[in-house]
């Protein structure tokens, strides 16, 4: 910056100020010709400093700090001027004033992903129309959940499945007694459950979620955090009712994200009741599943009220695999390869 | 049809039953199927040429059909059935000199002459075939392996006993059994030998001429089944994948990593080749077919096809643009632009002063002589 080249010493301060108050392209004229004045009086100093100066480098720690506090409002004077006019110019203009720029953000950035799905393309209908979801879709299945954890599950990871059990309808929460999954899904399938949903522990804190679709698949790994359970919501609504939710899928636009809302969309009943007036929301954003549950109430024409029940996590799909738990002998339809996938920040997979 | 079947170079054959032709020179893939017809039980999950010539095709799909498909036309030309849906899936599908081998997954493997319904002649492999291949220099020799049921060769002017069984691998240190798991199968051009690669993460290079049975050569590579596995030209070399999408280029000298082939997302379907260039292609779960390049291992070219991708086929034609970087890809396009601006500038210097004013558009045009 300019103003970082003014040495130290007391006639040049004196300029800069005089300087401030001028505007900021013809300072450095002038200042050129402050140094100049000031390496007269210090050679040393004149002649000792770089080309680039900076605050940094002086030694006295008073001094720097001085020096630095200034800089700082110097720059900040300099931004809010910046501003000011570009806001003069904009309402002079007024309707022919260029439309503002949308700020950037990773999400708006976003690479293109070749598999976004298009809601016309008849191949990919087909293919989702025939895949394991397809019975669900058709309303010849309704949903019924087995939800587990690993073994020995301790406080929160027992209170987290209860009350997702009583998010999702028709689910049943069972002991995990030390089976193996491999044996419990012939089991479900024999006892007609469409999905077994486990849920890992480690250190006393949920941190996985294994969601498999029975009788054929497929099985999704998801990371589970941030799990916030009802009592730690701050202005949660009553307990909530045996009514069938609706679902709201945010931001699922790839082959992989179509997949994945599909697996989520068939975790509850078709035909939602709404008289409950419940709400689970499954939002992705930046490949994070975020997941609520609300109860909303019209106030009036034009004000809703939301209330949130509980619980709330995040998900992150870690896998997804062909056919029901083989985590050994299974095939993956897709995996996340940290380092590989997450190399570009702009790209992202659901 | 016919025009758009001319041009592909790469065909895959999808789990929708669609078959797909890709081009690699011109960057597009057709879909040769009807798309309102579309079935589960038309998945297709064997491809081979049907003549030297390349201009056949035939698909082994999952309702016991064997398809024709002419490539010169662009069109299915022939159905025929070849055994029961209920036998399980096609393994494995080959022609020999104007009959076709036929293996499903039950180890039921038969040879169908073309006039007849019936087969020729018919062979047991025993139980779970998970592929058979035919050796490319002897034609009468195929090669059987599946889960618990080791590698088999068999000639098939004797089909009552193998030429060659693979004998099982010896017991661990704890005295245990290992299990057999062949997933894919190869025969080494130049040798007798097999390659193998199992379900338990192995792969094994068998020599029937030697009195070993067992593997002479073993190797691991991950920590996940192997599904498929191709031979480059360059020989000495295997490519493997796996259930996680991770391809390894292995060296058969010693078996030891050379290279890992980087940018698949889902587990490995099908593996291939190049007859004559250093290519490999490679399709699976993930719906994506990727040629990579087998000398710097880099992705060369990446195609959505929309449906999950059970085979892949690579014409013997060169498959042009690959390492030249002609058309490979984006990046490859813009270096060369910024290239042809350098050489326009120079030329601007060597001319005229009078031609200056229209150097600029001449310029692009020599540009498009030169992509001409």
């Amino acid at each position: 910056m300019d103003v970082t080249e003014v040495p130290v010493s007391q006639g040049s301060k004196s300029k800069k100020k005089k300087n401030n108050n001028k505007k900021n392209k013809m300072k450095d004229v002038s200042q050129e010709g402050g140094e100049g004045s000031s390496g007269a009086e210090k050679s040393e100093s004149g002649t000792a400093f770089p080309p680039t100066f900076s605050v940094s480098e002086i030694k006295n720690k008073q001094r720097r700090h001085l020096m630095f506090m200034k800089l700082k409002q110097e720059k900040r004077k300099q931004k809010l001027q910046i501003k000011k006019q570009k806001r003069k110019e904009r309402e002079a203009l007024g309707d022919k004033a260029l439309p503002k720029e949308v700020p950037k953000t990773i999400e708006n950035q976003r690479v293109f992903d070749e598999t976004t799905v298009d809601p016309e393309d008849e191949e990919v209908a087909f293919d989702e129309g025939t895949d394991e979801f397809s019975a669900y879709f058709n309303g010849l299945t309704n949903p019924k959940v087995l939800i587990t954890t690993s073994d020995r599950p301790r406080g929160r990871t027992v209170r987290f499945c209860r009350q997702l059990a009583t998010v999702i309808p028709n689910a049943h929460v069972y002991y995990r007694r030390g089976l193996a999954l491999k044996r419990i899904i012939p089991q479900c399938v024999a006892r007609d459950f469409t999905y077994l949903i486990v849920i890992n522990e480690d250190r006393h804190v949920p941190n996985g979620l294994v969601l498999c679709h029975l009788p054929d698949g497929p099985t999704a790994h998801f990371k589970v955090s941030s799990v916030r359970l009802r009592k730690e919501i701050k202005r949660l609504g009553k307990e909530p009712t045996e009514h069938y939710p609706e679902v709201i899928l945010n931001n699922f636009s790839t082959r992989l994200g179509h997949s994945i809302g599909r697996l989520f969309a068939a975790l509850f009943p078709q035909n939602p009741e709404f008289v409950g007036r419940q709400v689970a929301t499954f939002h992705n954003q930046r490949d994070f599943i975020f997941f609520r549950f609300h109860r909303y109430i019209f106030k009036n024409e034009k004000k809703v009220g939301i209330q949130e029940l509980g619980p709330r996590f995040t998900l992150k799909l870690r896998s997804l695999q062909k056919g029901t738990f083989d985590s050994k002998y299974g095939e993956y339809e897709w995996v996340l390869k940290r380092h590989e996938m997450d190399a570009c920040r702009r790209k992202f997979q659901l | 049809m016919g025009d758009q079947s001319r041009l592909c170079s790469v065909w895959l054959g999808s789990e929708t039953g669609i078959l797909k032709g890709v081009s690699v020179t011109h960057k597009q893939a057709f879909n040769f199927c009807n798309t309102r017809q579309l079935s589960r039980d038309q998945e297709i999950r064997v491809l081979c040429w049907g003549d030297p010539t390349e201009t056949e095709l035939l698909l082994g799909t999952v309702d016991g059909t064997v398809k024709t498909f002419s490539t010169e036309k662009g069109i299915f030309t022939e159905v025929r059935r070849c055994g029961d849906p209920e036998e399980g899936c096609f393994t494995g599908l080959e022609v020999r000199n104007s009959s076709v081998l036929t293996c499903v997954e039950s180890g039921k493997l038969r040879v169908w002459r073309e006039d007849s319904s019936e087969p020729v002649s018919e062979l047991d492999a025993g139980k779970n075939v998970c592929r058979m291949r035919q050796n490319p220099v002897h034609p009468n020799r195929v090669g059987t392996g599946g889960k618990e049921n080791g590698l088999k060769i068999w000639d098939l002017e004797r089909p009552e006993t193998p030429v060659f069984t693979a004998k099982n691998l010896r017991d661990d240190w704890l005295d245990l059994r290992r299990p057999h798991w062949v997933r894919d199968l190869a025969f080494i051009p130049d040798c007798d030998k097999v390659v193998t690669c199992t379900g338990h993460h192995q792969v094994h290079v068998f020599d029937p001429v030697s009195p070993q049975r067992r593997p002479v050569l073993e190797a691991e590579f991950g920590d996940y089944p192997l599904t498929a596995l191709s031979l480059p030209a360059s020989g000495d070399s295997v490519v493997v994948g796996n259930t996680q999408g991770q391809v390894a280029v292995l060296d058969l000298r010693k078996g030891l990593v050379r290279g890992c082939l980087k940018g698949l997302s889902g587990g490995v379907r099908a593996l291939q080749c190049h007859a004559s260039q250093p290519l490999v292609a490679s399709c699976g779960l993930d719906r994506f077919l990727r040629i990579h390049s087998l000398e710097d291992r880099r992705l060369q070219h990446k195609v959505y096809l929309k449906s999950r991708l059970n085979c892949v086929l690579l014409g013997s034609q060169e498959l042009r643009g690959g390492a030249e970087g002609e058309d490979g890809g984006a990046e490859g396009e813009v270096k060369e632009e910024e290239e042809d601006e350098v050489w326009d500038s120079m030329e601007r210097v060597e001319e005229d002063t009078t031609k200056r004013k229209s150097s600029s558009s001449e310029g692009e045009e020599k540009k498009k002589k030169k992509k001409d």
